[in-house]
């Protein structure tokens, strides 16, 4: 019957199917179950966006269909909808199926979800077999052992599929399936997939492997990774493609916890300097991103030897690396390794490469730099740096682009704390205020939010000698977009300021700009006065606030007017 | 510094084109990963006309041999003499094989196809720009193009060398072979996919065992492009190839062909960049119409399926698509396939985007579309009629709306009696949809209503089914305020349909209240 209402339009269609459990709750479990799931598995030739819904929705069914006892009726539209072509659908259908796997009673687990596992991983379409590729690891734990060796075999088979999609699931869940066995078929049947996959003829196949080399290293006694695993994790160091190569760098940090500190040493420091000097940038840059984990995570008493004998010299190349992705990526971590190394190995080694990478060309680079600041702060101090640092902050300021600028600014309060007010005041304090009156409003923004944090971190009085005049004054430029900030500065810093400099100071000169004669100021004279109300004492807001915001609310201009009653309103000056 | 303009201190998005003139250089890119140590220099050999015949042959694989050099051409002083000699020597193997018969004996086929495989199959490198985008970017040139280019050269004098010998050069030339040479169409050389183009060609036609192989994987680069990386530089060329492979097909078609056209070909029509190789595909389309006109059903519905919502760029390649396929068509096949086909056009003629009515409009042009539009007037006029007298009044575009006229006129002169039974019916049927819409109104109206019962039923269901309650508990979470009101509608139906309200029962009446969703809200 009225099931039907629920699938004509696309959007509506939509709708209703991400409302599923609302109709399912209202035909009630029996229902449900006689009408709506049969009418929903033979309705599945719709557009991918209402079967990803479905799927979705399918996955939270079970107490819908009357609880685990029925979760198996759930099977058959979740079936069909991990054979469909969409990716994203196929996908969302065998999410919904491993979590509705643990619903199963073990014995429907083999009654009805295990045969469904297996339809699947002999479909004709590759589809299919894909998606049965997940689907192995959540029943294998679950089943008994004749089962079990059914399941591996399927695995198996899949590993050696004629289509590389299927190849490419299977080696995407190699590791998770490698999970779930006993230790005796990880050495057995695990290790020959993991080999065989490692060398397929596809490097969309190899670099999953490597992937499923994390895991698999995990689980094997640390006697037996030496042959079984590291011949293949070597080969796939140093294979002709580049994708796996990068691979290997993208996983440098797990692979190195999972074989353990003698193959660290061993094996992995030479493979790591390859891949340091690797000739596609792709493979260097994901290589320079784990620099500092690496040299973290390597063992405690020859750490530094290690890194001072092996690592440094590569990164010193690649400060000068031809590639910008390369060296932006190094800058994010290289800092990182001064603590690692220690003072004195910090200012005779890394400090020239600090500072090589402040004068970089690509700004980017030195942002990384510059954002990273803290970790040197902590062991050699700021003041090593603050020569060259002032030239890369200035000119990072003064940037083209302002995403560049933006990005500067926000490292100011940062900056400002380590350097201290001194410092800041000479040097810097000059650049604050430039931001104020730059083109781009998210700069004048920022530059805004910026001097709040400033005034959080050095105090009120600081604010009231230095920035507060030039705040102040720019309420009297030609230009109305300068006035306006006046007052978003005004709005930012009242509450730090504290209601003496508020009062005193900022009151007089918002009260003033009322009468401008530009409306957005004026409104924003209305709105600013509603901000700082609360930090004022109620004589200024009765005697001063109350009768500028009446005569406001009188104005021509209807936005004024809006805002100044706005106001009035939440300061309960009515 | 350099002063800085304020425009571009605003701007900090500078122009495509602007930044592209800074690149000065040609990019260009070249994956070598190698295992071989840095290259020894080459010295010159003799010429091989020079040579007695008798040690021609010894020669002539030690040249091989020496072309199996790989230089770096990044670095484009490195090695010069050298290069220098490859490439001459190149030049004369490939003006050896093109003009000498009896130069391919069995013993030199392993030494041409190490010399090939050696210099060709690499690892393409990370495309230059992680955007690429192949319909505004400049491709990144193979760097080693001048070494490169003359080894295709000579592979392909090799294939078309009368003396080539299938039966011996198979052994080389695999399976192997051939998925190394697949995966090089992904370069981002075109001049490179244009010789890969041929050759691949060549080699289907030359090794009949590995047809069946090729077909394969080319099914799987496809599908991989389609719903995995949706990247592939060589899928226009690949689709060439198809078009005249699929021209030789034997009827009738087997299974494997028909599930390629529908499984791949169809969905094709659904990625990013079909503008880069949609002529080629809509050949290869219609040369499966032509093969086999009882697809055109399947085709057409699949074509609907994967109909462009936003893109109209697409769409317009679309209804051209169409038009290539109506010209083929059998009044048969065009019969069974009109209504949903005509609904599509009717939505199209009333684009308000003006290339898509346009196109769809200039179907009216087509003499063969015509005459099967005149033949099942009676069905194409009621679906067209609407979206043409609607947009005849209401179209922004001058142009649109004078086309519109003459195929009204047309449409018209097919069959008077049923175009004046429409005209005058058309207000008739507006008003009536007008009261549907009231209807609806209404009824949505009762319907928000009935919710307040509707929630007291929820509360009382969800104490019986605490996991339910979550799961509620989760979608509220989920939806904002805006779909609040969505669910409290949708909840109302659901419920509404439960309760055997009287206003629901009626199908239509239920269907109205679905379809009038509150998401115009």
């Amino acid at each position: 019957m009225n099931v039907k209402v629920a699938i004509l339009s696309i959007q509506l269609r939509l709708n209703s199917i991400k409302k599923l459990s609302t109709i399912a709750l209202a035909l009630g479990v029996e229902r449900t179950r006689t009408e709506l799931l049969p009418f929903l598995t033979d309705t599945i030739y719709d557009e991918d966006e209402v079967l990803l819904a479905l799927a979705e929705q399918l996955g939270n069914f079970t107490m819908l269909v009357g609880g685990p006892e029925y979760v198996h009726c759930l099977l058959p539209p979740l079936e069909s909808l991990a054979t469909v072509e969409e990716t994203v659908v196929r996908d969302k259908a065998v999410e919904s199926l491993r979590k509705i796997s643990q619903e199963h009673s073990p014995v429907d687990l083999e009654v009805h979800f295990e045969p469904l596992v297996k339809r699947l991983a002999s479909g004709d379409w590759f589809t299919s077999r894909t998606s049965a590729c997940g689907l192995f690891s959540v029943c294998y734990p679950r089943v008994s052992s004749t089962v079990k060796a059914e399941i591996r075999q399927h695995f198996r088979t899949l590993c050696s599929d004629d289509t590389p999609m299927v190849r490419r699931a299977a080696a995407s869940k190699l590791g998770e399936f490698a999970k779930v066995l006993e230790l005796d078929y990880v050495k057995s049947d695990i290790i020959s997939l993991f080999t065989a996959l490692a060398s397929d003829e596809q490097d969309s196949v190899r670099l999953l492997a490597v992937e499923a080399c994390v895991s698999i290293a995990t689980l094997l006694p640390q006697e037996d990774l030496e042959t079984l695993v590291m011949p293949t994790l070597r080969q796939a160091a140093e294979d002709k493609s580049w994708r796996v190569r990068y691979m290997v760098a993208d996983k440098f940090s797990e692979l190195q916890k999972a074989v353990g500190p003698e193959i660290t040493k061993n094996d992995l420091v030479p493979a790591f300097q390859n891949l340091l000097k690797d000739c596609e940038a792709e493979v260097r840059a994901a290589a320079a991103n784990k620099v500092k984990e690496f040299c973290e995570n390597l063992p405690e008493d020859n750490r530094e030897q290690i890194i001072m004998t092996h690592i440094l010299p590569c990164v010193k190349e690649l400060v000068s690396d031809t590639n910008q992705h390369v060296k932006s990526a190094l800058a994010s971590v290289i800092m990182g390794l001064s603590t690692i190394l220690g003072k004195d190995n910090t200012i005779e080694h890394l400090l020239p490469l600090f500072l090589a990478q402040l004068k970089d060309e690509c700004p980017e680079v030195r942002l990384n730099i510059i954002s990273n600041l803290d970790c040197v702060n902590e062991v050699i101090g700021i003041r090593q740096l603050s020569q060259s640092l002032l030239p890369a902050i200035v000119e990072l300021a003064e940037d083209a682009k302002w995403r560049v600028r933006l990005a500067i600014i926000e490292y100011m309060p940062l900056l400002a704390g380590q350097l201290g007010v001194e410092f800041f005041d000479e040097k810097l304090n000059t650049l604050c205020m430039a931001w104020l009156i730059d083109h781009v409003y998210a700069i004048r923004e920022a530059a805004t939010c910026n001097l709040m944090k400033l005034v959080e971190k050095f105090g009120a009085e600081w604010a009231q000698n230095t920035i507060v005049p030039k705040v102040l004054g720019m309420a009297n430029d030609p230009n109305y977009l300068h006035r306006m900030t006046t007052l978003f500065c005004i709005n930012a810093l009242s509450e730090a300021c504290g209601q003496d400099i508020t009062t005193k100071q900022m009151l007089p000169v918002v009260l003033k700009m009322s009468n401008d004669q530009v409306a957005n100021v004026r409104f924003n004279v209305a709105k600013s006065l509603q901000k700082i109300g609360p930090v004022l004492d109620s004589n200024a807001l009765q005697t001063e606030v109350k009768p500028v915001l009446e005569k406001l609310a009188t104005d021509t201009d209807m936005d004024v007017k809006y805002f100044a009653q706005e106001a009035i309103s939440v300061l309960a000056l009515a | 510094m350099s002063a800085i303009s304020a425009s571009e201190k605003v701007d900090g998005f500078t122009r495509k084109s602007m930044r592209k003139a800074q690149k000065q250089r040609k990019s260009q890119g070249s994956s070598q990963y190698r295992t071989q140590s840095a290259p020894v220099e080459l010295s010159p050999l003799p010429q091989l006309k020079d040579a007695p015949s008798t040690e021609q042959q010894e020669l002539f694989t030690k040249k091989l041999q020496q072309c199996c050099m790989l230089f770096d051409f990044l670095d484009s002083v490195m090695d010069l003499k050298s290069k220098e000699i490859k490439r001459a020597t190149l030049n004369e193997l490939v003006d050896y094989v093109s003009t000498n018969r009896g130069v391919l004996v069995e013993s030199t086929y392993p030494e041409i196809t190490n010399m090939i495989c050696t210099n060709i199959f690499r690892t393409l490198p990370p495309s230059d720009n992680p955007d690429f985008d192949p319909e505004e970017d400049e491709p990144t040139l193979e760097a080693s193009w001048p070494h490169v280019q003359l080894v295709y050269e000579f592979l392909l004098r090799f294939l078309e060398n009368p003396d080539f010998q299938p039966s011996i050069a198979k052994r080389h030339i695999d399976q192997k072979f051939v998925l190394q040479l697949l995966e090089l169409f992904d370069s981002e050389d075109p001049r490179e996919r244009d010789f890969l183009k041929t050759i691949l060609h060549r080699i289907y036609g030359k090794f009949l065992g590995l047809r069946a192989f090729i077909r394969k994987q080319i099914n799987n680069i496809f599908l991989r492009f389609i719903y995995e990386t949706e990247h592939f530089n060589g899928v226009a060329e690949l689709l060439e190839i198809l078009g005249s492979i699929i021209n030789g097909f034997a009827l009738p078609l087997k299974a494997e062909h028909k599930q390629f056209l529908m499984k791949v070909l169809i969905p094709l029509h659904t990625a990013k960049g079909l503008a880069l190789f949609h002529a080629q595909l809509a050949y290869c389309v219609v040369q499966f119409l032509e093969k086999d006109p009882t697809l055109t059903e399947p085709v057409i519905r699949g074509l609907l399926k994967f109909w462009p919502k936003t893109c109209s760029q697409k769409e317009v390649m679309f209804l051209g698509e169409i038009e290539e396929i109506l010209d083929v068509i059998e009044p048969t096949q065009f019969k069974k396939i009109q209504e949903p086909l005509f609904k599509q056009i009717s939505k199209c003629v009333a684009n308000p985007h003006f290339q898509v009515a346009e196109r769809a409009l200039y179907f009216w042009n087509n003499e063969y579309i015509l005459s099967l539009i005149e033949e099942n007037i009676d069905k194409v006029l009621p679906i067209m009629f609407g979206s043409l007298y609607r947009i005849s009044k209401e179209h922004w575009n001058p142009t649109i709306v004078a086309l519109v006229y003459n195929v009204l006129k047309t449409l018209m002169e097919m069959n008077c009696t049923l175009f004046d039974e429409l005209t005058s019916s058309y207000k008739a049927d507006r008003q009536q949809e007008k009261k549907k819409e009231q209807e609806r109104d209404e009824l949505w109206k009762k319907l928000d209503e009935l919710r307040l019962s509707n929630t007291n039923l929820f509360q009382n269901n969800s104490r019986g089914l605490p996991c339910v309650q979550n799961n509620n508990n989760n979608n509220n979470n989920n939806n904002n305020s805006n779909n609040d009101n969505q669910d409290k509608s949708a909840e109302a139906a659901a419920v509404a349909t439960d309760n055997k309200d009287p206003e629901v029962k009626d199908p239509d009446v239920s269907v109205a209240a679905s379809e009038s969703t509150p998401c115009a809200k």
